[in-house]
């Protein structure tokens, strides 16, 4: 080998692309975000009636839990919440794998779901409510709806994705028809569904407060409606925040479903 | 149980694949399937496993498959084919459950073919946990848990090291001596089929039919030690591919 009198390491090239979890960082732009928000009001560089300071936001919340609203308001929404989201994401999968397993399905179903799946399901609350009446059916129906198209079109997915070959497998040891489907297809599924949970948990939230601005006595969305037409903006904030506590909470379920299912992938 | 091929012609669309295939795969021995490349091998080994209908001729089961086989046609896949949620034990379980077993039996069936594969270490282990050697021996002992009367094999050992192959082919003759099995071993590689195969079939490239059929009468448990005499038989299939799967090789594939 020729003597190399500037002799170097090789540059480096790989690394990145692997983002990984790091528990503190989320809190701590959070407690920023929020300790700039109040130095600004405090300082009156934000005026308090473009956006209240979070201690008055807090203010408000505390006001909230002392005068015992704040569990009607939660209960009546998150039971709402459940409920649809729940009724459909059980018919949701129970589409997507009809369309993922049988062809007359498929060819029923699929344009039908890409029909309506971009209709925003708040345009269609009134319908529901002549259909459901004014009270919970509606507000459930809507959130149902909401839930319904996203979790069929991951649940399809997942099952089109499952590997042939496992199939093949199931069949080559002569595995009973139901088998196949709960022993390989639905687990295989299952890494393209729990994704799908996100999004209609998403989607099943803003359905909820658009659902309960329309006709609730109660309910974080009747709440936040009546601080906003009272111009009360610290209620507003905090009944907001209460939104993202539950989005929040939305996603760690889910994310542990996950962990705790799908803990066989890499 | 002995297979019994019959006038077997076969075509996707309008392209003939398999061609007037007589072939008798008789009890307890080894059957290699050698060929070029998209003779239809595969195919052939799923019309013999009732996994597809051949469009001509028939695949007969000749004599009743022994009472206790849970699943007498049975696969051994080139990439394994193993559940990645279920574990190594779960796995094996997969071809049990649907035979309404009871626990006590099926977990005495997995217990049995883990120690035959030398895999009682590695019960709860996931298969990304393993080596490709080692997913294979797993994918071998499912394929032992149901008794098979036939073991279809496509390639079994293709996606392996050549040592890793060298140590499972050794396991495989191992099995063999110890319960002599019947069995169908498609492949690539001519010293596989030297090495494992009774009788080897050479198919023409597509549409495959059956050019020659090698027997070779040296017992399995010898041959890893006398390969020196195996090495005409190899040099007579090679000579008998060489050309063509030269010629299979320029093929465009949907030609
Ligand atoms: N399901 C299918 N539909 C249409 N064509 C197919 C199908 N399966 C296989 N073929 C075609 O049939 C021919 C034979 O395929 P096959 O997989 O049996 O060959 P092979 O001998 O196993 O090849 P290899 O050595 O590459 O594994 C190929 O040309 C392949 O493209
Ligand atoms: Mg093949």
């Amino acid at each position: 080998m020729p003597e190399n009198p500037t002799s170097q390491p090789v540059p480096f090239r790989g690394g990145g692309f692997n983002p990984r979890p790091r528990a503190l960082i989320g809190l701590a732009v959070m407690v920023v975000l929020i300790a700039v928000w109040e130095t600004g009001c405090r300082t009156g560089i934000i005026h308090p009636l473009v956006l209240p300071a979070p201690s008055e936001a807090a203010t408000a919340f505390m006001e909230l839990v002392d005068s015992g609203l704040l569990w009607t308001h939660l209960g009546a929404s998150l039971s709402r919440l459940v409920i649809g989201w729940t009724a459909g994401t059980i018919l949701g999968i129970t589409v997507g794998f009809a369309i993922g397993l049988f062809s007359l399905a498929r060819a029923g179903m699929v344009p039908l779901v890409a029909a309506i799946f971009p209709i925003p399901k708040i345009a269609l609350l009134p319908l529901f409510i002549i259909w459901f009446g004014i009270g919970e059916g509606s507000k459930v129906a809507t959130i149902l709806f909401g839930t319904f198209f996203p979790t069929v079109v991951a649940t399809y997915g997942g099952v089109d994705n499952v590997d042939r070959g496992l199939i093949r497998m199931g069949q080559s040891f002569g595995l009973s028809w139901v088998s196949i489907v709960r022993k390989i297809i639905l687990p295989g599924a299952l890494p393209a569904i729990l994704p799908g949970f996100r999004i209609s948990a998403a989607i099943a939230i803003v359905l909820l407060v658009a659902a309960e601005m329309i006709g609730a006595e109660f309910g974080v969305g009747a709440y936040i409606l009546m601080a906003g037409s009272l111009m009360a903006m610290d209620q507003l904030i905090a009944g907001v925040a209460i939104l993202s506590t539950i989005g929040l909470t939305v996603s760690w379920i889910i994310g542990r479903a996950e962990k705790a299912l799908l803990r066989w992938r890499v | 149980m002995q297979l019994i091929l019959n006038g077997i012609n076969h075509r996707y669309g309008s392209m003939p694949v398999l061609s007037d295939i007589d072939l008798e795969i008789p009890a307890g021995e080894i059957v290699c399937i050698v060929g070029p490349s998209g003779c239809g091998k595969s195919t052939l080994l799923r019309l013999i496993g009732g996994l597809e209908r051949p469009d001509e001729g028939a695949v007969l089961e000749h004599g009743a498959p022994p009472a206790d086989s849970l699943n007498p046609l049975t696969y051994i896949f080139q990439d394994f084919a193993l559940l990645p949620w279920r574990s190594v034990a779960g796995n094996i379980s997969l071809a049990l459950e649907d035979h309404g077993l009871g626990k006590a039996k099926t977990d005495a069936i997995i217990d049995d073919v883990l120690a035959r594969t030398k895999l009682s270490d590695f019960k709860t282990a996931l298969p990304r946990q393993l080596s490709g050697g080692m997913k294979q021996r797993v994918a071998i002992a499912r394929a032992l848990a149901v008794r098979p009367a036939v073991l279809l094999m496509d390639e079994p050992l293709s996606a392996l090291d050549s040592q890793t192959r060298e140590l499972l082919m050794d396991d495989l003759v191992g099995l063999w001596s110890k319960t002599p099995f019947t069995a169908v071993y498609v492949t690539h590689n001519l010293n596989e089929a030297v090495r494992l195969g009774h009788k080897i079939v050479v198919l023409s490239r597509r549409p495959g039919r059956i050019r020659e059929v090698v027997s070779i009468d040296m017992p399995l448990a010898e041959r890893a030690d006398r390969v020196g005499e195996l090495a005409s038989k190899q040099e007579q299939l090679w000579s008998l591919i060489r050309d063509e799967a030269a010629a299979a090789d320029m093929e465009l594939i949907d030609a």
